[in-house]
């Protein structure tokens, strides 16, 4: 078989921000070094720079695609528990404290845990998979996440016979997350998945991207990425992983079940009710792109869905 | 007294500001990660911004008794169509780049655009009739009756932003209530206008 790898774009990306960082991290570091030396207990959570992750392999999921700009991954976000614009989150969610930070694994599993952020990030090797992002409203990304398969911590909580889907909860704490003093959606953030899209390979438990911890406003300090559903399925600042029987209510289907599916695979043939799907605009680029079903990931995905009728399953 | 070519002046310029902005922005890597996006917003909101103040000059002239309101009402009107069309050309060019199939199933299929075109195209009457001579030529009370389809207008595009945002109807609804005031006031002012509280009607 023939496997196309033209020349690799990424490593040099990466190595270009290192010095770029560098820089900053070497700036930023002093001041807060000196504080730290002053007061150390004010200065237990070290977010003012980003912290490198290291990077144990490359994955073979990831897309050669030209990755989005870090500035614009960065800027760009839907994450309504810090406002509702996309430009707000990036200045809100400086507000949020991803450290420490717990997320219990729960529900109908034989062996419930919760762990700390740090021992779930020793659980296996991160991975960097560099993925396309698909969002509902009709634009898309292309994000080098770091993490592993979400289907990691999950065999290891062992689910029980009668664990049918996974339910994801978010963090609610409007002291934090500003956002969730109004009601434009349920708190706290509820998504959900089919056992078997979650035990998925392709489905990531993401800690970091480009290289870091992942910003608050991505998400931190671990999230969901499943690049196959449009965007709102990747449940962000995760606390809570619960093994249920039934198909989990997500907040977006409490908040508009007309418009929003359980599945809700990135799909151009079934058009959001107010809006196309046939085609979303790659951030940077000018023209629309064509959608593809399954954002591309049908090859390894499509066969979950075999003989469903995914109009109807949307 | 020369203060009513000064305020139209200053009233002209103050009236191209978002369009300097957005070119500025443009130009200083400001339009953020989806500049399409953001131009369609900036101008579709600027178009509603200018429709809500067209329609604040009777309320304002009569509330006040001023006479100036009235002389600045066709500037502001051209303007919400000059920004109308800038909404609309960002549509057509820069987001469905003249793809005509799709937008003309655009305009069939999706409500918001099906009532965002429509407004766009009711305004069109009202900007290319709005000189003295095609007022002269109408006749007062048939260009008076043509040019209230601007209510109509302003209510399709309350609607067209209210219908496209994805759940935070924040924004829509600010400009829903400007425009149920100003419409609220005239159903007043249309049932209660022999009340002597204001300033009388001519």
């Amino acid at each position: 078989m023939l496997i196309k790898r033209p020349s690799d774009i990424l490593p040099s990306e990466i190595t270009e921000r290192k010095i770029y960082l560098g820089r900053r991290q070497f700036l930023q570091s002093m001041p807060g070094a000196v504080a730290a030396a002053l007061a150390p207990g004010l200065f237990a959570t070290p977010t003012f720079a980003a912290e490198k992750l290291p990077i144990s392999r490359k994955s073979p999921f990831s897309t050669t695609e030209q990755a989005t700009p870090h500035k614009e991954v960065t800027t760009y976000n839907n994450f309504y528990e810090f406002g509702t614009d996309k430009s707000d989150p990036a200045q809100a969610a400086k507000t949020l404290i991803t450290r420490p930070w717990t997320v219990s694994i729960e529900g109908e599993v034989k062996r419930p845990k919760v762990y700390g952020v740090e021992e779930l990030l020793r659980l296996a090797p991160l991975e960097e998979r560099i993925y396309r992002l698909r969002c509902v409203e009709g634009w898309s990304m292309v994000i080098p996440w770091l993490g592993f398969s979400l289907s990691e911590i999950i065999h290891r909580a062992e689910p029980t016979g009668s664990a049918k889907y996974v339910e994801f909860v978010s963090l609610h704490d409007p002291r934090q997350m500003p956002g969730q003093r109004s009601g434009v959606l349920g708190w706290p953030y509820v998504e959900g998945l089919r056992l078997d899209e979650a035990m998925h390979p392709l489905t990531l438990l993401a800690f970091g991207l480009y290289g870091e911890v992942l910003p608050q406003q991505n998400g931190a300090p671990l999230r969901l990425v499943v690049p196959w559903k449009y965007g709102f399925k990747s449940a962000k600042s995760i606390v809570k992983i619960r093994l249920v029987e039934k198909p989990p209510v997500s907040a977006w289907i409490r908040a508009a079940p007309g418009e929003y599916g359980f599945f809700s695979n990135v799909n151009p043939a079934v058009d959001h009710p107010r809006w196309s799907q046939a085609r979303e605009r790659r951030i940077g680029e000018f023209l629309k792109r064509p959608t593809l079903p399954f954002n591309g990931y049908g090859d390894q995905v499509a066969r979950l869905y075999a003989g469903m009728d995914l109009k109807k399953f949307f | 007294m020369k203060l009513l070519p000064v305020l139209r002046v200053s009233a002209f310029l103050a009236c191209l500001i978002p369009l300097a902005r957005l070119l500025w922005l443009g130009f200083h890597d400001g339009l953020g990660a989806n500049p399409i996006e953001f131009i369609t917003r900036s101008t579709g909101t600027w178009t509603l911004t200018f429709l809500l103040a067209t329609l604040a000059i009777t309320p304002l002239r009569r509330l006040s008794g001023w006479p100036w309101p009235i002389r600045l009402r066709r500037m502001l009107g051209l303007f919400a169509f000059f920004y109308a069309c800038l909404h609309f050309t960002t549509y057509i060019w820069l987001d469905q780049f003249f793809d005509l199939s799709g937008i003309y199933r655009d305009i069939l299929k999706r409500p918001f655009i099906t009532i965002g075109f429509s407004s766009f195209l009711l305004l069109i009457p009202l900007a290319a009739t709005s000189t003295q001579a095609m007022m002269r030529r109408l006749g007062g009370r048939n260009w008076q009756r043509l040019h209230r389809l601007v209510y109509l207008v302003a209510i399709g595009g309350v609607v067209h932003y209210w219908w496209l945002v994805k759940k935070d109807v924040t924004q829509p609804a600010i400009y829903a209530a400007v425009l149920a005031l100003l419409l609220g006031y005239r159903l007043w002012f249309h049932f209660f206008s022999s009340s002597p509280l204001f300033f009388r009607k001519r």
